[in-house]
């Protein structure tokens, strides 16, 4: 249906987009003990650790392997040593997630090979768990390191059964895509085990992103899953992938144990969570329990309640396309018209979005195409308060990074129960602006609403609170 | 690179740094941050420096050369506050792709100066050069220079990619940036003599509007801040002010040296964290004023306006005085100036239990000796671990800290309070003292934390159970005890001795004994005092013989 466009601008103005490499190092943030690596000047790892540390607000560990101008001329065998064998040493972790960047990747650093000399020279690190991704930052996008971090792990880390071992019917593997939420997560695994089945999520942001305090001080992940546990995923009887960006990690499981794999695009709405309860009780073999019969009433109840409030909505959604695809075709079902989408790569999943164009741009397209077409509902990440404020119009934070709000990570949006919050919260916001700004006056009918006209001098001047 | 190099050279050789006069020739060259360690490094680069000091600049479009990693994943996240522009904040980049890094970049970073210039229409931009760029030697130099010349505006080119360096070596790169390409480009449109600059302050959570109304009300007048709140136009023209004040920070001092040198600007290097360090500054810059040619009845009213200011301080932190008595604070800070922060918090009487000297001087170790004693525990380098088991010891009461280790003092369920730039409170001046004294109150009595700390219930029922179960056990014990034979057994006979009924009735029965003597024999008793309750026993004991056995033995 949608047409995929990409603008001929050179300067990217309010990015939408993030890096490939976090993306990286924030998957290996869901295995236990981990410490992820990016192997780049100090400022790669420096920038991407406040926006975890902003958005999670909690302790984030990510090191860095220092490149500086000369290590960067000479290549930077020595600094990945270093920088394992301090993070060995110090940290003392289970496994450390290696993430290329722009600087390294441009010098053609061979860090595969690397690690396989590391483990020559040092004989302790023979057999620790060292994952390499190659993530640089002028490719992609955060989404698709995730995509291919989650990936490389199943490769390295996931043991292929001996022939003829036995499948444990109960054992699910589910990989879910970045724009789930440790909350996400751990609606899912309740979910689950409610069907009798026993998951393990790879990764698994859950253990360890969820804001619990633990008993120590450790400088790596304070939870999350561990490698023993990885390596054992092929004994599972299926695996669940969640969001077009685990395919890969999907298929790379499905190659190396045989397991065979479910894509479920989207969890938020009615009809996907219909398919996806529906598979648990086929695979488990049980019938849907009680509690989602009537969750999925309450789901049903919140969309006759709430589409008085979104039904004809004009929606400007910015986001990366597994969670632009979801949250804009759960809105798109509930009588809201996605009128302007933006989102930062490309996807198969883009042109199945109801609506006519998506642009792969920024947020200053985003806020032109919303200005323009007099969109009345943005959505998009908490970079988007800029142009929520301009645009005057409800603002729906939704996805990483989200720096300005507290609770980030549990943020419901899966299951039946995820996707009723959502509607209420998103319709609160449409009735809330309703009160605040467009209250009926003795006049009002007299003057149609007039469009936003497209103001360049406005922009600029336009002041608004400027604290964080 | 070459003119890079020499910059960063030239930058290391800073005479104006009192760290730096301390050093050899060798240990100058080798520039004035410890050499990262890969694998344990934390902080920012040079770019990040660099952005740090010049995006307070409100009206300047500030254009980040390089792939999405650096102002994607940065923008935004500065708690800077403008009066008026908001283009600094606006995110843009070249977001450079493959295709730029096989062909250079150059020309996508001038059509990006062009798109910016007809978008906004800035008074002037600034281009960062950052990693990849600055490797597959994109010329940025080149480019703003064409750039300024063919749109007739002010492209300045900032060259501090991340890997030449730490970010405070960027801020020092972004002030050679402003020196060689900024200030003395324009005239102010009058000029008073009273006409100062402030350098090095960044106006975090607006925090110089807290001080600002002191200076209007003296008729003191901000020509250029570098860079808070600050316009392009005012930076510019930055080089008439009479004096100036380098605040709080190191990072700026070849700015404000540089400055002198050029324009003959004196300037003092000053804080306004603190009531005593607010009331200095204000000191110094009246007399650098007057020095320069205002009326001297500035200093008067100077003084006028201290004095006011102190006393409403004084008399809004006294409340305070008891309630913190013999609380500790802990201080983990880099940025700002420990001994300033010290001085404030003793103000407040706070006791200090440690502060980090990470970044300080040999002077500002002398001054925090001065002001703490002695046996001031100052922390070169403290590990998270370190801080967390000094918190979790309960050694402090609260830790004042940068954002980067707050959950070190969250997760051991201890008071913080941000100190930082991301922080969103405003400390400086005297207002901002009484500010910051309100914020510790306010984490310290937090009544959460008693509940935090307090032992889960659920897991005081299991201990309960457990204890329930040893009471069980304690009371059979004690059943036993109360049992009327034991009492009679437990009754003493020899005093001397303690020997009890119970051990005598025992010997007498197991031995078949029959005499005071053979009693005495066989148990410890003295047969002294004692003799005649042992008789009496003997003769209400049944004479039984002993048991076979034993009578074998003997």
């Amino acid at each position: 249906m949608a047409i995929v466009t990409t603008p001929k601008k050179a300067c990217a103005v309010n990015p939408l987009k993030m890096s490939q490499p976090i993306g990286g190092a924030f998957a290996f943030m869901g295995l236990r003990g981990a410490m992820p690596l990016l192997h780049g000047s100090q400022g790669c790892t420096s920038f991407g650790l406040t926006l975890f540390v902003r958005h999670f607000k909690e302790a984030v560990p990510l090191q860095t392997t220092a490149m500086s101008e000369v290590a960067t001329v000479l290549g930077g065998y020595e600094n990945v040593e270093q920088a394992i064998l301090n993070i060995y040493n110090r940290a003392k972790p289970e496994i450390i997630g290696i993430c290329s960047t722009g600087v390294t990747e441009t010098n053609g650093d061979d860090v595969d090979g690397y690690i396989k000399l590391i483990r020559e020279q040092h004989p302790q690190l023979a057999k620790f768990p060292l994952v390499f991704v190659s993530t640089p930052d002028f490719k992609d996008t955060f989404q698709d390191g995730w995509g291919k971090t989650v990936a490389c792990m199943v490769e390295v880390l996931v043991e292929s059964p001996a022939g003829g071992a036995e499948r444990d019917p109960a054992r699910v593997n589910v990989l879910p895509g970045c724009h789930l939420t440790p909350g996400d997560l751990d609606e899912l695994r309740t979910i689950l085990e409610d069907f009798g089945l026993k998951p393990s999520f790879l990764p698994d942001l859950a253990g360890s992103l969820d804001g619990h305090i633990p008993d120590e001080f450790t400088p790596t992940t304070i939870g999350g899953i561990g490698v023993d546990e990885v390596a054992g995923m092929g004994r599972s009887s299926c695996t669940i992938a969640i969001g077009e960006q685990m395919r890969r990690a999907a298929e790379a499981m499905q190659a190396k144990t045989g397991v065979p794999f479910r894509l479920f695009e989207r969890l938020c709405g009615l009809i996907p969570n219909d398919e996806f309860i529906a598979f648990l009780s086929d695979i488990s073999g049980r019938p849907v329990p009680a509690k989602y019969r009537r969750q999925r009433g309450q789901l049903a109840d919140a969309m006759l309640d709430a589409h008085f409030h979104v039904g004809g909505r004009k929606l400007a959604i910015g986001a990366e396309p597994d969670l632009l695809f979801d949250l804009s075709s759960m809105l798109h079902e509930m009588g809201a018209q996605v009128t302007a989408a933006v989102t930062t790569t490309q996807s198969p999943v883009l042109e199945r979005i109801g609506t006519n164009e998506v642009l792969i741009g920024d947020l200053e397209d985003l806020e032109e195409l919303a200005r323009t077409r007099n969109c009345d509902l943005l959505i998009t990440h908490s970079h988007g308060r800029q142009a929520a404020a301009r645009l005057k119009i409800p603002f729906y934070r939704a996805g990483f990074p989200m720096f300005d709000r507290i609770g980030a990570g549990h943020q419901l949006s899966v299951g039946y129960r995820g996707t009723r919050d959502v509607i209420f919260d998103i319709a609160n916001l449409v009735i809330a602006d309703r009160e605040e700004n467009h209250q009926p006056t003795p006049d009002s009918w007299r003057t149609s609403r007039q469009p936003l006209k497209p103001s360049r001098r406005s922009f600029i001047a336009s002041t608004e609170e400027s604290i964080a | 690179m070459s003119s890079l190099s020499a910059t960063i050279q030239k930058i290391f050789n800073e005479p104006g740094c009192a760290k730096n006069a301390n050093k050899s020739d060798a240990e100058r060259n080798k520039g004035c941050t410890k050499q990262v360690q890969p694998g344990g490094a934390a902080g920012g680069c040079a770019f990040d420096g660099a952005k740090i000091a010049l995006q307070p600049f409100t009206d300047v479009a500030h254009l980040v050369h390089g792939p999405i990693a650096c102002e994607g994943n940065s923008w935004d996240n500065r708690g800077a506050a403008s009066s008026g522009a908001s283009i600094w904040r606006t995110g843009l980049t070249t977001d450079m792709n493959e295709t730029d890094i096989v062909f250079g970049g150059e020309k996508r970073l001038y059509k990006a100066i062009k798109e910016i210039v007809s978008k906004y229409n800035p008074p002037a931009i600034f281009v960062y050069q950052t990693c990849v760029p600055a490797m597959i030697g994109d010329d940025i130099n080149a480019v703003c220079k064409a750039a300024s010349q063919k749109l007739g505006k002010p492209v300045i080119p900032v060259n501090s990619p991340g890997f030449v360096g730490s970010k405070n070596l960027g801020n020092k790169l972004a002030g050679e940036a402003l020196l060689e390409h900024v200030i003395g480009t324009q005239e102010p449109d009058y000029t008073t003599p009273y006409d100062i600059n402030l350098i090095g302050e960044y106006n975090l959570s607006g925090e110089l509007w807290q001080v600002k109304p002191l200076l209007d009300e003296l008729g003191i007048r901000i020509l250029s801040c570098i860079s808070g709140d600050g316009k392009y136009r005012e930076v510019a023209s930055s080089h008439r002010a009479r004096a100036a004040m380098m605040v709080c920070s190191k990072a700026m001092i070849s700015v404000a040296r540089k400055m002198e040198e050029r324009y003959g600007i004196p300037f003092f290097e000053g804080s306004f964290y603190g009531i005593q360090d607010s009331s200095d500054s204000l000191r110094q810059i009246a007399r650098l004023l007057v020095e320069r040619g205002a009326p001297s009845e500035l200093i008067e009213r100077t003084e006028a306006v201290i004095a006011r200011e102190e006393a409403g301080a004084w008399a809004a932190i006294e409340p305070y005085k008891p309630r913190f008595a013999g609380k500790r604070a802990l201080l983990i800070t880099g940025g700002v100036k420990s001994w300033s922060v010290v001085a404030a918090l003793q103000e407040a009487g706070l006791d200090l239990v440690g502060t980090s000297v990470k970044k300080s001087t040999k002077q500002d170790k002398e001054r925090i000796k001065e002001l703490m004693g002695q046996d001031a525990h100052m922390i070169e380098d403290m590990t998270p671990r370190e801080i967390y088991k000094m918190l979790k010891d309960a050694k402090a009461d609260i830790m004042l800290s940068g954002g980067k280790s707050q959950f070190v003092a969250l997760k051991a369920a201890m008071p913080w309070l941000d100190i930082n730039q991301e922080r969103c409170h405003a400390y400086m001046g005297y207002l901002g003292m009484v500010k910051l004294v309100e914020e510790i109150d306010k984490a310290l009595f937090n009544p959460m934390w008693e509940q935090l700390r307090r032992p889960v219930p659920w897991e005081q029922v299991a201990k309960n159970r457990q204890t329930k179960v040893m009471a069980q056990m304690d009371a059979q014990a004690a059943e036993v005890a109360a049992d009327p034979e034991t009492t009679r057994r437990a009754k003493k006979v020899c005093f001397c001795k303690e020997v009890d009924l119970g051990t005598l009735e025992d010997a007498i029965r197991s031995h078949g004994l029959t005499s005071v003597e053979a009693v005495r024999q066989h148990t410890n008793a003295l047969g002294g005092c004692c003799k005649r309750r042992i008789e009496d026993i003997l003769a209400k004991m049944p004479v039984s013989s002993p048991p076979a056995m034993l009578q074998a033995a003997e």
